[in-house]
């Protein structure tokens, strides 16, 4: 049967997981699982605003933790833990490529950001970087849930955006 | 100047790094971090740290963050037996997997309790009844899923033998248990699996590491908790709105 792998590209743990085995040429059969979930994008998805102090908030806990990458653990490095990239540039792109696709422009204003991302993209190969993120990057123009969707998915979301 | 533990056994990963280098006689200096007293935001502690984090490592002249990383890195530095981190492909590939489920499920939701019945007062503040409830019940779902997805029939959570995994969640189980709350009631198979992992570790380095968190609820009572320093404060305060 041999290596399979469960994945949905909208997830962030699963490109990572996706992107490491493309690069590194590991043979696998990709079992598509689709999940229809994430923080900043349910809301558009469910066709609810978000509360805007909600929001303020989640933005403003983002801008810290880009902070906090670039300072604690990029600082005058080429990759995350050192000169060469490690599965922790992978898991790290994976995840910032998400407030990404929902339209957080956060590498514009973060030069260092913006460059390690460069690097890690060029490592990794600009055609598998953008298959890896061609899902999430086109969901903002998904149309909004049907009701049953909606419904099944209404609790996790209002459980996320506490 | 030797490998030096930056630590407060009140936390639990601190408290799981204690354990495992006083288990396999690592030879390190303790450097209490007095977290009541919120001396990891102190700028002394940030210089080390510019988390203000502990568990926090310092061999040397390396600085190591989480206690995953500093488990890891002390298992490997010292040879430590092999059940704790196994060389073996898949058996290592379960520790990672329990402690990736661990770190979204486990840590940040055990901890709650500690916040509502002590710390949140200590300032002045309470931690909403909503947020209460919401705690116990991803508690409630944490430990079924620990229970049937990672223990099961097994006697320790990844298999035959102790490893890493047993360690970091036996100390997030501490912390609830300290706070009162009756973990195992109709859980029979965790109950007994706690009670293995605390024989495993021996009755004297688990009394003397669970001291602190043990008597924090007597201490509480007696109202003699000094109030954490004003500049621990808005840290606390952050810490508490991310409670969901």
């Amino acid at each position: 049967m041999g290596l399979e792998l469960y994945l949905d590209l909208l997830s962030q743990p699963c490109r990572a997981v996706y992107i490491f085995a493309k690069k590194n040429r590991i043979p696998f059969e990709l079992r598509a699982v689709n999940l229809l979930n994430c923080r900043v994008m349910l809301p558009n998805f469910l066709g609810e605003p978000v509360a805007p102090k909600t929001l303020t908030t989640t933005l403003a806990e983002l801008e810290g933790i880009l902070t906090l990458l670039e300072d604690k653990f990029l600082q005058d490095k080429a990759f995350l833990a050192g000169p060469h990239i490690s599965v922790a540039d992978l898991v790290a792109i994976t995840e910032l490529m998400h407030p990404v696709s929902a339209g957080c422009q956060i590498f514009e204003s973060r030069p260092k950001l913006a460059a390690w991302r460069q690097r890690v993209e060029m490592v990794v190969g600009q055609d598998l970087f953008q298959e890896a993120h061609k899902v999430i990057l086109q969901v903002k123009d998904r149309s909004p849930a049907d009701s049953s969707t909606k419904q099944a998915l209404m609790p996790r979301a209002q459980a996320m955006l506490q | 100047m030797g490998l030096e533990l930056y630590l407060d056994l009140l936390s639990q990963p601190c408290r799981a790094v204690y354990i495992f280098a006083k288990k396999n006689r690592i030879p390190f200096e303790l450097r209490a971090v007095d977290l009541l007293k919120g001396e990891q935001v102190s700028k002394h502690f940030s210089k080390l740290n510019s988390l203000q984090k502990i568990p926090t490592l310092k061999d040397d002249d390396f600085v190591l963050t989480e206690s995953t990383a500093i488990l890891i890195y002390l298992s490997q530095k010292y040879h430590t037996d092999d059940h704790w981190y196994p060389a073996e492909l898949q058996a290592r590939a379960r520790v990672h997997e329990y402690l990736g489920w661990h770190a979204d499920f486990i840590r940040g939701t055990f901890g709650v309790m500690l916040w509502t019945k002590v710390l949140a007062p200590l300032i002045g503040t309470q931690v909403p009844e909503e947020k209460v409830c919401r705690n116990r019940t991803a508690i409630d779902e944490a430990l079924d899923k620990l229970n049937a997805r990672f223990l099961g029939n097994k006697p320790f959570l990844t298999g035959q033998q102790v490893t890493l995994a047993d360690l970091m969640a036996l100390e997030e189980m501490m912390q609830p248990f300290a706070l009162g709350l009756d973990l195992y009631e109709g859980r029979p198979q965790l109950a007994s699996w706690h009670k293995r992992v605390e024989t495993f570790l021996g009755a004297e380095l688990c009394e003397e590491a669970h001291r602190s968190i043990m008597s924090i609820l007597e201490w509480n009572a007696s109202k003699t908790i000094p109030t954490p320093a004003p500049e621990a404060h808005p840290n606390m305060l952050k810490r508490l709105s991310r409670i969901p």
